[in-house]
């Protein structure tokens, strides 16, 4: 009776699978979902939760404040500093908009500001093809890449038709991107040939390349700012009147050479023997061997250590400020002492803290593409 | 071929000396220990001219005479009317203070952010990542700067200073704190300190050998701990708290009395510190992520409980990725203090290297100076990085 009953049952619904074969069910509802993500992430222990509620506490002592002072609270027009509070209580925005061009271009003569602009432009089109493999082109891109310091400097500078601008008139974000990016430009290949001859078999050679290094290392940047701009002029020729933005620049470069070329040593230091030991059995010699088969290797594992320190010298360019330039943070400190904009301090020092901001944490994201880029190993 | 072979004495020596291995590395070097030299030389002759020209000479005779000029923050005696040299001295006594000062913050700080970062839950672990990515980025002068600012504007006059319990004031000329005055039961204490120390030390050494020999295990941190501060805390207050506390007062337009810390110090501090610490945080976040879970897994099969895992397995092996950039992190606190001179902090570049240097006209010998002492307290540091990595090195086959 009871088991007639069952099989009728069992008839009644009929399975729509086939037997043994029942489709997956739907994970359980308290494991996906937002609500599963704030268990798993935000509430699954005690302490976890505690972590929590100190984060959000945190999140609504800081986060409200500042927003309003920031954006809500801010006056974004004015003639001056008192009008802008008599509108907001918040920051003082007119300040920055009325000093945008000054922070841009420092004192660059109006009529010659068309030559910046376009030096920006080609230097746009000069570093695409470096960073990007797949763009058009790409041989002419680089040999134009290799061109463009030059071109850039003389644009920049005058001569040769345009008319001179003496580089006292540098200034703002344009004199960051000038002392950044030729250091960038001329520490790398310095740097290669550091380490190199740090490694290398010859005495005299690493004993210079070591002692190079170690005092480079040795010594804060602002020292050697000091020695470009106080000392250098004894040691040449009397009578030689060296441009301080020129001793500044070569001070950058030396500078960040001697870090670079401890990364890319790390990266040397990372080659298996084998590989010297295969290119020297291939019968390749010296620089050969470096440009075929170490360095490529050597350069991608150091390019993390690359970009930091391409970072940490962008970062350094605002030390030109206490030798006497003018980058944006001395256009800033020095319109400061404007009696009309006085006290404005927190803004001048956000405002550029936000352009390195985005330029140096743009340079991180980079390398980090690059590498994943590069890796060619299995993925755990 | 037999052509080729007859013809090979008959190329010029110059040639065959150059396809020597030997003899090109010997020709490589001397044309560039010579090419170093003369440049050498050739700036040297420079520099002797360009002095004859302007009648200077090379004299270190200055650093005896009147400095005449004031420094602020001073933690050894020192007026207008002292040497240069002494000068020079306050300037590397200011110098070592906020490197020490930094690093232990900075250190405190990195870890808590490194730890955070590591942290499963993920406001926390964004909140750090926020911070420290904010605080890589952006320039370690304008921290500097943007702190020295918020100090000096945010904070009240000495008139309406932000009271700390009675005891220390917060104002924009500096942070007005209670001077201890230690009377003759202090330095008892501070001998038991000392002691402690010492026996922990000691301790440390002995329970190792006997947990080597027969597997006891002694709780060597706690131990340390009651000896190194229970004991003389405990001491300290059955001798009656041997300390007076001088509190500050104020009196007309600013305190007096108690020990004043200027807001120069408390600015360079706090952003050294800050910036350091966010380096330090991703060192130590990469340090533990690279022992690999295996060693956790490894020895929760031997049944070792959890937090001796974590301090005899994973930190042991992890100290040693952390260690070598730490250290360089410390060495780029002491050399980013050099910073001090873009608000006034008086430390070696802003006395010999800045007042001095301009009152004198001596660019050559203060800069030397300067030069000097930081490559001597780098290469002291990282004579002890090398002792140190020799010392835990994985010895291998």
């Amino acid at each position: 009776m009871n088991n007639e009953n069952t099989s009728a049952m069992n008839a009644s619904i009929k399975p729509d699978y086939t037997v043994g074969e029942h489709p997956d069910l739907p994970p359980p509802s308290n494991t996906v979902g937002t609500i599963a993500w704030v268990r798993e992430n935000l509430l699954s222990s005690p302490a976890n939760i505690i972590m929590t509620i100190l984060s959000i506490y945190f999140l609504y002592k800081v986060l409200p404040p500042s927003l309003n002072w920031m954006f809500f609270d801010a006056a974004y027009v004015g003639e001056d500093r008192n009008a802008c509070r008599a509108v907001a209580n918040g920051a003082c925005w007119a300040f920055i908009s009325e000093r945008f061009q000054l922070f841009t271009y420092g004192f660059y003569p109006i009529e010659h500001r068309w030559r910046v602009d376009l030096s920006f432009v080609l230097l746009v089109v000069a570093v695409i093809p470096i960073l990007f493999d797949k763009t058009p082109y790409r041989k002419y891109g680089l040999i134009f890449a290799m061109v463009f310091p030059f071109i850039a400097g003389w644009l920049l500078t005058g001569g040769l038709g345009l008319a001179p601008v003496p580089t006292e008139k540098f200034g703002g974000f344009m004199l960051t991107l000038v002392v950044g990016i030729t250091g960038i430009a001329f520490s790398l290949p310095l740097g290669i040939l550091l380490a190199l001859g740090r490694q290398s078999n010859l005495p005299i050679i690493k004993v210079f390349c070591v002692s190079f290094i170690e005092f480079i290392r040795g010594v804060p940047l602002i020292t050697l700012l000091f020695v470009a701009s106080t000392m250098l002029s004894y040691f040449l020729p009397p009578g030689t009147n060296f441009d301080l933005l020129l001793r500044v620049l070569i001070m950058v470069t030396l500078f960040s050479a001697g870090y670079m070329a401890e990364v890319i040593r790390g990266g040397l230091q990372a080659i298996p023997k084998g590989q010297f030991e295969a290119s020297d059995a291939m019968g390749l010699k010296y620089w050969p061997s470096m440009r075929l088969i170490v360095l490529p290797q050597a350069l991608k594992i150091s390019i993390p250590g690359i970009v930091n320190t391409f970072i940490g010298l962008y970062k350094d360019t605002t030390l030109v400020i206490i030798i006497g330039l003018l980058d944006p943070l001395g256009i800033g400190r020095a319109s400061l002492s404007d009696t009309k904009w006085t006290g404005l301090s927190n803004e001048v020092y956000l405002f550029v803290a936000l352009f390195f901001f985005i330029s140096c944490f743009g340079m991180s994201r980079y390398s980090l593409y690059l590498e994943n880029k590069l890796q060619t190993e299995h993925r755990k | 071929m037999s052509e080729t072979a007859l013809s090979q004495p008959q190329r010029n020596i110059v040639s065959r000396l150059w396809n020597d291995k030997e003899t090109r590395s010997v020709i490589i070097q001397i044309i560039a220990f010579a090419a170093i030299f003369a440049l050498f030389f050739y700036m040297i002759r420079n520099a002797v001219i360009n002095l004859e020209a302007i009648g200077k000479d090379i004299d270190f005779a200055f650093l005896t005479q009147p400095a005449s000029y004031d420094i602020g923050q001073t933690l050894i005696e020192y007026t207008s009317r002292s040497s240069h040299f002494t000068a020079m001295i306050v300037g590397i006594i200011n110098t070592l203070l906020i490197a020490v000062f930094g690093i232990f913050l900075s250190t405190i700080l990195g870890f808590t952010l490194g730890v955070l970062r590591l942290s499963k839950n993920w406001l926390t672990n964004k909140l750090a990542y926020v911070y420290i990515e904010y605080t890589r980025n952006v320039p370690v002068l304008l921290h500097i700067l943007l702190i020295h600012g918020l100090i000096v504007h945010a904070l009240p006059l000495p008139k309406n200073a932000l009271n700390v319990g009675d005891a220390a004031f917060l104002t924009n000329r500096g942070f007005f704190l209670p001077s201890p005055q230690f009377e003759f039961l202090f330095w008892l204490v501070l001998g038991l300190f000392i002691i402690g120390i010492i026996f922990s030390l000691w301790f440390r050494s002995y329970a190792k050998k006997i947990q080597d020999s027969t597997g006891k295990y002694y709780p060597v941190f706690w131990i340390s701990l009651g000896a190194i501060v229970g004991i003389p805390l405990i001491a300290y207050f059955i001798l009656g708290s041997p300390i007076q506390w001088q509190i500050p007062e104020l009196k007309g337009f600013n305190y007096k009395g108690g020990m004043v810390v200027r807001p120069e110090f408390i600015a360079l501090w706090i952003a050294l510190s800050c910036y350091t610490a966010a380096f330090i945080g991703e060192i130590v976040r990469a340090g533990i992520t690279a022992v690999s879970w295996g060693q956790t897994e490894a020895s929760s099969a031997f049944g070792i409980n959890r937090s001796r895992t974590l301090s005899l397995v994973v930190i042991p092996q992890a100290l040693r990725i952390i260690i070598p950039p730490l250290t360089s992190q410390y060495l780029n606190i002491t050399k980013n203090s050099s910073l001090a001179i873009a608000i006034g902090y008086m430390d070696i570049v802003a006395t010999i290297g800045g007042i001095s240097l301009n009152q004198t006209g001596r660019e050559m010998e203060c800069m030397t100076i300067v030069l000097l002492l930081y490559l001597s307290f780098s290469l002291l540091i990282s004579a002890f990085m090398n002792w140190y990595n020799k010392r835990i090195k994985l010895t291998e086959r």
